[in-house]
């Protein structure tokens, strides 16, 4: 029960981007079609777990462990560059039309301050190894809502009379204001 | 104790600095990805701006087919004659000489010749006006919110103060996006070589034409008889027709036609200098 309450917290309480604001450099770039945004929203939910579990093990095995609380950021930042490098070889490999539909953004998965976000907000909130988890995933749920609702929303404004003054980027942080003024609705509602 | 605290935190770094990378090495063998280094080296020749007049959709779509030999080194029609040069000297094949094409707009009612029977508030697109038919009373000609003007990408066509598009001679590659683009197929692509076009696309009868638009084909036969080779000109469902394999150009057709519609060789006259030009001097 308590790792689907922190799940649902993350993706949609404190979304990550539309809450916390973390990770706005991908979520204003690759938010033009919903293809792509769905598919980076799933690269950055795999980096997400996979950092949010790593990153535990080392903290707790490591860190805690030996009393080296200094080396917290350092040791949080080459994990999640080493699975960002891991996801772009698998992309590469797998989806080559992907690879460079994403393109600087895959790499820039690295310095996504979501990603170190999360493994900064997991260890203060002592959560354990599965709810590490369980808020890891649910961090890249939320990624991935925010950007695909953002990318469908581009897309429909793409038709839309647009006065133009306001084309291109003005419209777009307002549609992003006007979206995390949205996901208050939700705040409060989980406390965890 | 401080030196127990760096030889830890160097055991540490070093111990996942280690560990990370081993995984990473692995993960490279496993999934290493051969790349013909030829392709990357026909990616700094192409122009790299994904424009799809190749009917590829990327560029590095069309520098794999290139190297493996499934399309032409000319297939690129946004570089030319310099990256066809460039790529056949990077794969050791032979230039096939293509001839231009240019995109033609084959209608001359713009805002001051064209009837309008009704307005249209609907959004500022070819594609949506098309649809309920646009505010033109003919139902053939250019709808005038300039699709094709926005589908190039070449920056080879422009609105004109009467409504109507305008190519580039001198900009045009030939890609055929703004043919794509026009929901009434009003744009062909032809070789240079058709210099005698009809430029109306108005299959009504020619009194019916005539009411819509000022210079409409009205179907009157006289370019018909008047063309220089026999055939030339032929009248399919009420609208003059050249027949290029018999007819590429001829002036003598067009000296008496009633609505004037039928020109030869005045693409050449369309150049951005000369459009822009002619537009200050209209807005003075």
């Amino acid at each position: 029960m308590e790792v689907i309450l922190v799940f649902l917290s993350a993706a949609i309480v404190n979304n990550f981007v539309l809450t916390y604001f973390l990770g706005i450099c991908p979520f204003v770039g690759v938010s033009k079609k919903v293809d792509t945004a769905l598919n980076m929203g799933m690269a950055t939910t795999f980096v997400m777990t996979m950092t949010a579990a790593v990153t535990w093990l080392i903290y707790h095995f490591i860190i805690l462990r030996y009393n080296l609380p200094f080396l917290e950021y350092v040791a949080f930042i080459i994990t999640i560059a080493s699975l960002v490098q891991f996801v772009e070889m698998f992309i590469r490999k797998a989806s080559p039309a992907l690879f460079r539909t994403l393109g600087i953004f895959l790499p820039l998965i690295t310095t996504n301050c979501a990603i170190l976000g999360l493994a900064l907000f997991a260890v203060l909130r002592e959560y354990d190894f599965v709810e590490s988890i369980f808020f890891g995933l649910g961090a890249g749920a939320g990624f991935t809502l925010a950007l695909v609702i953002m990318a469908g929303i581009r897309e429909e404004l793409e038709l839309a009379d647009v006065p133009p003054a306001l084309r291109g980027a003005p419209i777009t942080l307002l549609v992003a204001g006007l979206l995390a003024l949205s996901f208050m609705g939700f705040a409060g509602l989980l406390s965890v | 104790m401080t030196e127990n605290i760096l030889i830890l935190s160097i055991l540490a770094m070093g111990g996942l600095g280690v560990a990370f990378s081993l995984f990473l090495a692995i993960a490279d063998r496993k999934l290493s990805v051969k790349e013909d280094p030829r392709v990357e080296a026909a990616m700094r020749i192409l122009p790299g701006i994904n424009c799809g007049a190749c009917g590829l959709p990327s560029c590095h779509v069309f520098a794999e087919r290139v190297v493996e030999g499934g399309v032409p080194v000319s297939g690129c029609l946004a570089g030319g004659e310099e990256v066809a040069t460039g790529l056949a000297e990077l794969l050791g094949v032979k230039v096939e000489k293509q001839e231009r094409l240019i995109a033609v707009v084959l209608c001359k009612g713009g805002h001051a010749e064209s009837l309008y029977t009704a307005e249209y508030y609907g959004e500022k697109t070819c594609e949506a006006a098309h649809i309920t038919g646009g505010g033109k009373a003919c139902i053939y000609g250019c709808l005038g919110y300039g699709d094709c003007v926005r589908a190039c990408k070449f920056d080879a066509m422009a609105m004109n103060d009467n409504g109507l598009p305008v190519v580039f001679y001198d900009a045009c590659i030939g890609c055929g996006k703004c043919a794509e683009a026009c929901p009434r197929n009003i744009i062909e692509m032809h070789p240079e070589s058709h210099k005698l076009f009809v430029y109306c696309k108005n299959r009504d009868k020619g009194a019916v034409a005539r009411k819509v638009c000022k210079v409409a084909c009205v179907a009157c036969t006289l370019c018909v008889k008047d063309c220089d080779v026999e055939g030339g000109i032929e009248i399919i469902d009420n609208l003059a027709v050249v027949n290029y394999d018999k007819c590429k150009s001829s002036e003598a057709a067009t000296k008496r036609c009633p609505t004037k519609c039928i020109f030869n060789d005045i693409e050449r006259l369309n150049t951005k200098e000369a459009f822009y030009a002619s537009q200050r001097k209209e807005a003075v």
